[in-house]
């Protein structure tokens, strides 16, 4: 296919260099987040609403596994051992990583015309008819057509959308909400989020979220054709999956 | 190789030069400053550095909250002691009639006071959250003397930078800069919700920093001591806690 090859060279990428390596920056942040967060409730797998809670108060609920700490009464015999040293520490220097990636692209995706073009649904899209046929699509398993290995469709934007715009800073503001010098700066956040204890079960089901987008778009991903879908993501080449040609 | 150009090449090599130079400008500004924490040295130095140094620009002189006194905690937590040494046995059968805080290091006048020469200072009492690295928290009132109170009176020297504070039990000692030891609302702890600090509590004496975790606030303190330098204490990492593990700075 000496052709097609000339014409996947010269054609713009699927994705761009910036958007590649913010993605998997990301990616990497999250795990790192993610691995250490669980290592910390795992502490104190219990959670509370309003300022306080501890293992004297009632909780909100309970995550039925073992702890790290020897008095939280989990009803498990034994106690895990403790990992919150280094998961602090990773924890911490993931979410810088995090923010900068997140800023740094905010501010691309403004500049270029990222968001507009690539992420904002098309104009033909901008309506319900639009959005309820992707979800019907969706409903019906059908595979991505062709076309969707070059651009997002709008349920997919309204997705991406809300992870960029909604999830990712709120889970940054209730991680923030946990410290106590962030805390003493700018009472307003802890506050306004209903107290210490409300903003950790807040933080904790917010990663849920991401988790749960997390593995949506994984399984899209491996519907839609994991190879050339990863390929896109990693060289910026789009490919549709032979079969489907 | 060949569709990048030279120009962009060009732009590329000169914004990498810039950043790095602008990096190693920040780094020797951030040290000038005091801006680094002194367990900056491993793989998880630029994330401390960054929430040390973001922290200490944004909070210097911030109040961490204060409650009002129906927001104390019914059921406040006492967390998990080693069994208590010999040396603490004795004093907690006398009374604590002979327990003394000694005040050394980079003062003018070291001292050696008793708990009522404690209470001599002026007493304040307020309404903060102990929170925990693990998660949970409660809400205390918190009565004793302001670190800064005694610190001046024994004529704390102007390049002290840091100060370190002992437990009586052995291995458990911590370190806070100048900005927290001199905050009004760090405070050499002696009585809780009205009443003397429980021992479970860190009674007779906890040195309180609301502004960090609650394991920055030892419990049972007996020694004080202002230094320029960290490198001289245990490891040089700042105190107990980077040595088992954990970030010396707490506020976060």
């Amino acid at each position: 296919m000496p052709d097609a090859a000339l014409l996947q060279n010269s054609a713009p990428p699927r994705h761009s260099a910036f958007v590649r390596v913010t993605h998997w920056i990301t990616t990497l942040c999250f795990f790192a987040l993610l691995v250490t967060g669980i290592e910390i409730v795992i502490s104190h797998p219990r959670f509370y609403w309003g300022e306080t809670g501890n293992n004297l108060t009632r909780p909100l609920f309970q995550i039925p596994i073992p702890a790290s700490r020897n008095l939280v009464p989990t009803g498990y015999g034994y106690v895990l051992p403790d990992q919150n040293g280094w998961s602090r520490y990773l924890h911490f220097q993931a979410a810088w990583a995090l923010v900068f990636t997140g800023l740094i692209y905010f501010i691309w995706g403004l500049w270029t015309g990222h968001f507009r073009s690539n992420l904002f649904p098309a104009p033909d899209d901008r309506n319900w008819r639009a959005f309820l046929g992707v979800l019907a699509k969706h409903i019906r398993l059908t595979r991505p057509d062709e076309s969707e290995a070059f651009s997002y469709n709008v349920l997919q934007r309204a997705t991406y959308l809300i992870v960029i715009f909604v999830l990712f800073p709120l889970v940054i503001l209730t991680g923030l909400a946990l410290s106590p010098g962030f805390n003493s700066a700018v009472p307003a956040v802890v506050n306004g989020l209903g107290g210490r204890q409300s903003a950790r079960t807040l933080h904790f089901f917010l990663t849920g979220f991401l988790v749960a987008f997390l593995i949506v778009h994984v399984g899209m991903v491996i519907w839609a054709g994991f190879g050339c879908r990863v390929r896109a993501m990693i060289t910026g080449i789009a490919t549709v999956p032979e079969e489907r040609i | 190789m060949s569709k990048i150009s030279r120009r962009k090449f060009v732009t590329t090599g000169l914004v990498a030069a810039a950043g790095a130079s602008g990096l190693a400008a920040a780094v020797g500004l951030a040290h000038r400053y005091g801006l680094v924490p002194p367990d900056s040295g491993g793989i998880y130095g630029p994330g401390e550095t960054l929430t040390y140094a973001a922290q200490r620009l944004l909070t210097t002189h911030s109040l961490a909250r204060e409650f009002p006194r129906s927001m104390i905690s019914k059921t406040p937590f006492a967390n998990e002691l080693a069994p208590f040494k010999d040396a603490f046995k004795a004093h907690q059968a006398n009374g604590f009639a002979d327990w003394r805080l000694s005040v050394d290091g980079m003062v003018a006048r070291p001292a050696s006071l008793s708990l009522s020469d404690l209470k001599s200072f002026p007493v304040r009492s307020q309404i903060t959250e102990v929170v925990c690295e693990e998660g949970w928290s409660y809400v205390a009132e918190w009565i004793g003397t302001p670190l800064h109170e005694v610190l001046r009176s024994c004529g704390i020297l102007p390049q002290a930078r840091y100060i370190v504070y002992y437990s009586i039990e052995p291995d458990w000692w911590e370190s806070i800069d100048i900005a927290d030891a001199l905050h009004p609302q760090t405070l050499l702890t002696l009585g809780m919700n009205d009443g003397d600090l429980p021992v479970g509590f860190g009674g007779p004496l906890r040195l309180r920093v609301p502004r960090q975790l609650g394991y920055k606030s030892v419990k049972f303190i007996t020694r004080i001591t202002a230094t320029d330098s960290l490198k001289g204490f245990g490891k040089g990492l700042g105190s107990a806690s980077p040595e088992a593990g954990y970030a010396w700075y707490a506020g976060i």
